[in-house]
């Protein structure tokens, strides 16, 4: 199992009737409600939790991108993955990821990840999402239907960019380059491991196993509602003839753990509530826009998104309704293993995202989470697919031989 | 018994389009908006008492076909020239409404020698940082009627016709269809309805009238003194009770004013 510790960077400070007196946390929230010299503090405690969790033993640290969303505060998640790649040493740079129709050329996109990926040394793992509607649509005006065929252009340019040993001309539909010449190169070779993150497009799931790329599913729903969707997935794996290697796949989960359950509920609950009711407060009118989803994909999950739609409804879920519909994982260490490992054979899964600061938990509270899972839940999870150990082919490689900043000061900085 | 003939022509790109079709006299084409027509459209019956009336859909819209290959203002305009003269028409009197006016002033500035007559109610096409449009594509289904009628309840009763929204199945049709038809109209109309329309404007020779509702709410009436300084010779028409949705709130008026041009 590969476990990355992700901080979705959420906005802690919204008021407590944000609900009632505002229509959505993103696209037109309110720009009133951000503070900067705030915000100075805010940034800089969730960058030291992803540097904490490097140092308690988790594989990956992870980092994503927004827009105008007061529960994502990255528009740039290069930005944070360049201050972590200084600051830490070990840990894969999950970055999941760079929304490619976005970046204009979107070389942009190849040459940055290949920064990350030689300052790091080799530890960039890149993500390619779609985006979602709010971001790509509503917040950066892409028009909804043609993301798709701009994605896949926007992808085959980085991937050729990464590729090829000599400057070509790339002549697209929405990026004309007369010389595509990608300075610097990443390290990893051919190109670092990609994961997409998914919200349910079918057309994603065989763009992942033709690429052999890892598949993300990232929700906020828990895993019994993922079960349908992912088993569609594996049903397409094994019918284009691929294996079944669970690193084909990950999850993004929601996780408590406190020394008892007693005491998770106690700590952790009006985090989950501020999440679930202030932070996935988004006006319906931007979750989909017309011409975004293929008809393809609203044919095969237009009720089950009515569905989605309905259960978007989180603002009245008690702590009891949160853990007993497994939105989220929460309880002892021995809780938290038990509906882990549940999670992850049922959803044949080997990248865990694991989201442990929730809304606006307190630093010393999420330190506290983060700490009972590395050493008390993940020892127990490490092994459960032992026909799979050696499956590297979804995660990054590293240098041997990494060169670590010198220390500030002491005259060795330029050799460094 | 439908009031409108229905067939398909193909285009010479391989586009089959839906298009109605009745009455008798000269030849008309009406160009719908984003909403797309209603069943047995009022507004192209109406038409159809003056005039020998067309109404195409656009490709994503019924069954019209072709929508993967049109992407731009530009593909859109020659796509609708093309059912122009697929239908065999030669300088019909062309009216639009909202996105279809939006094409319909596009292919008179683009081909102007090809429209004699242009009747644009309410057009899409510009913008003015002084009185937005209103988003159409951040707007809920029920949000709409307040936007678009000058009565709002007989809006609702209108756009729900003969939907049963309880009904599951129902209810995933109108997703695809609705998907389709505004995935379509995005390409000229997300996320602001310009594409450069004004720069050509000044090209357009045809006999130009301009129709607007008073209280219209999506898109305001002063862009109709926008539309009338830009065309050299058009009339702006502003009709009482009537929102955007001005051809099937007040149709009476509105073919009485193309009858006059």
């Amino acid at each position: 199992m590969k476990f990355t510790w992700f901080n979705l960077m959420p906005w802690p400070h919204m008021p407590d009737d944000f609900r009632e007196k505002h229509r959505s946390v993103w696209v037109d929230i309110d720009p009133k409600l951000y503070d900067p010299v705030l915000g100075h503090e805010v940034y800089n405690t969730y960058l030291d939790q992803l540097e904490y969790a490097e140092a308690l033993g988790y594989d990956g640290i992870g980092v994503n991108e927004h827009h105008a969303n007061a529960y994502g505060l990255m528009p740039s998640p290069n930005i944070m993955a360049a201050t972590l790649a200084r600051r830490t040493s070990r840990a894969g740079l999950v970055v999941l990821g760079n929304s490619i129709a976005l970046y204009n050329p979107p070389i942009r996109v190849a040459e940055e990840f290949a920064m990350l990926d030689v300052i790091s040394g080799g530890r960039l793992v890149a993500g390619f999402p779609v985006g979602t509607s709010m971001d790509t649509n509503y917040a950066y005006g892409q028009i909804p239907a043609l993301t798709r065929e701009k994605y896949a252009e926007a992808h085959e340019l980085i991937m050729r960019a990464w590729e090829a040993d000599e400057p070509f001309a790339f002549n697209g539909r929405y990026t004309k380059l007369r010389y595509v010449n990608c300075w610097p190169k990443p390290i990893q070779k051919p190109h670092p491991p990609i994961h997409i993150p998914g919200g349910g497009s079918v057309e994603t799931y065989d763009f992942c196993i033709d690429h052999d790329y890892s598949y993300s599913y990232l929700s906020f729903t828990g895993y019994l509602r993922a079960k349908q969707l992912m088993d569609g997935y594996w049903e397409r794996v094994a019918a284009r003839g691929k294996d079944d290697s669970p690193y084909r796949a990950g999850f993004a989960q929601t996780i408590c753990v406190g020394e008892t359950d007693k005491e998770a509920e106690e700590l952790y609950a009006e985090h989950l509530h501020y999440f679930y009711n202030r932070c996935l407060h988004v006006y319906p009118g931007f979750a989909d826009a017309p011409g975004y989803r293929t008809i393809k994909t609203i044919k095969a999950g237009a009720l089950s998104q009515l569905n989605a739609a309905q259960l978007m409804q989180f603002g009245n879920l008690s702590w009891k309704d949160l853990i007993d519909g497994r939105y989220v994982i929460a309880g002892s260490p021995d809780t938290v293993r038990e509906q882990m490992e549940e999670m992850i054979k049922g959803l044949r899964v080997g990248n865990v995202f694991a989201l442990i600061h929730v809304g606006n938990m307190p630093n010393e509270k999420t330190r506290h989470s983060t700490k009972l899972f590395a050493e008390k839940v993940m020892p127990g999870l490490r092994d459960i697919w032992p026909e799979y150990k050696d499956d590297d082919r979804f995660w990054c490689h590293p240098l041997e031989q990494r060169v670590q900043p010198a220390p500030i000061g002491s005259g060795l900085e330029q050799q460094a | 018994m439908s009031a409108l003939g229905s067939r398909t022509v193909e285009t010479p790109r391989g586009a089959k389009i839906r298009v109605y079709e009745a009455g008798s006299g000269d030849p008309l084409v009406f160009l719908h908006g984003a909403g797309g027509l209603l069943p047995d459209d009022p507004f192209v019956v109406k038409l159809a008492e003056r005039f020998h009336v067309f109404a195409p859909c656009l490709p994503g819209y019924e069954d019209s076909t072709g929508e993967e290959d049109l992407r731009d203002m530009l593909g859109i305009t020659l796509h609708t020239a093309d059912v122009v003269e697929a239908l065999g028409l030669e300088r019909p009197t062309l009216v639009g409404h909202s996105m279809g006016g939006m094409i319909a002033a596009e292919m008179a500035a683009v081909a102007p020698a090809s429209v004699e007559r242009l009747v644009l109610i309410c057009p899409a096409g510009l913008w003015d940082d002084e009185q937005p449009i209103a988003d159409l594509f951040g707007t809920l289904p029920f949000e709409l009627p307040a936007l678009l009628f000058h009565d709002p309840e007989v809006g609702a009763a209108l756009l729900t016709a003969g939907l049963d929204f309880t009904d599951m199945g129902a209810l995933a049709d109108f997703m695809v269809t609705n998907s389709k038809r505004l995935g379509m109209a995005g390409k000229i109309l997300f996320p602001i309805p310009d594409r450069g329309l004004s720069e050509r404007l000044y090209r357009i020779q045809a006999r130009t009238l301009i129709l607007w509702g008073e209280s219209d709410k999506l898109i305001p009436p002063s862009y109709g003194n926008a539309f009338q300084a830009a065309i050299a010779g058009s009339e702006l028409r502003t009709i009482a009770e009537a929102g955007h949705m001005l051809p099937i709130e007040q149709p009476q008026a509105v073919l009485e004013a193309i009858a006059s041009l």
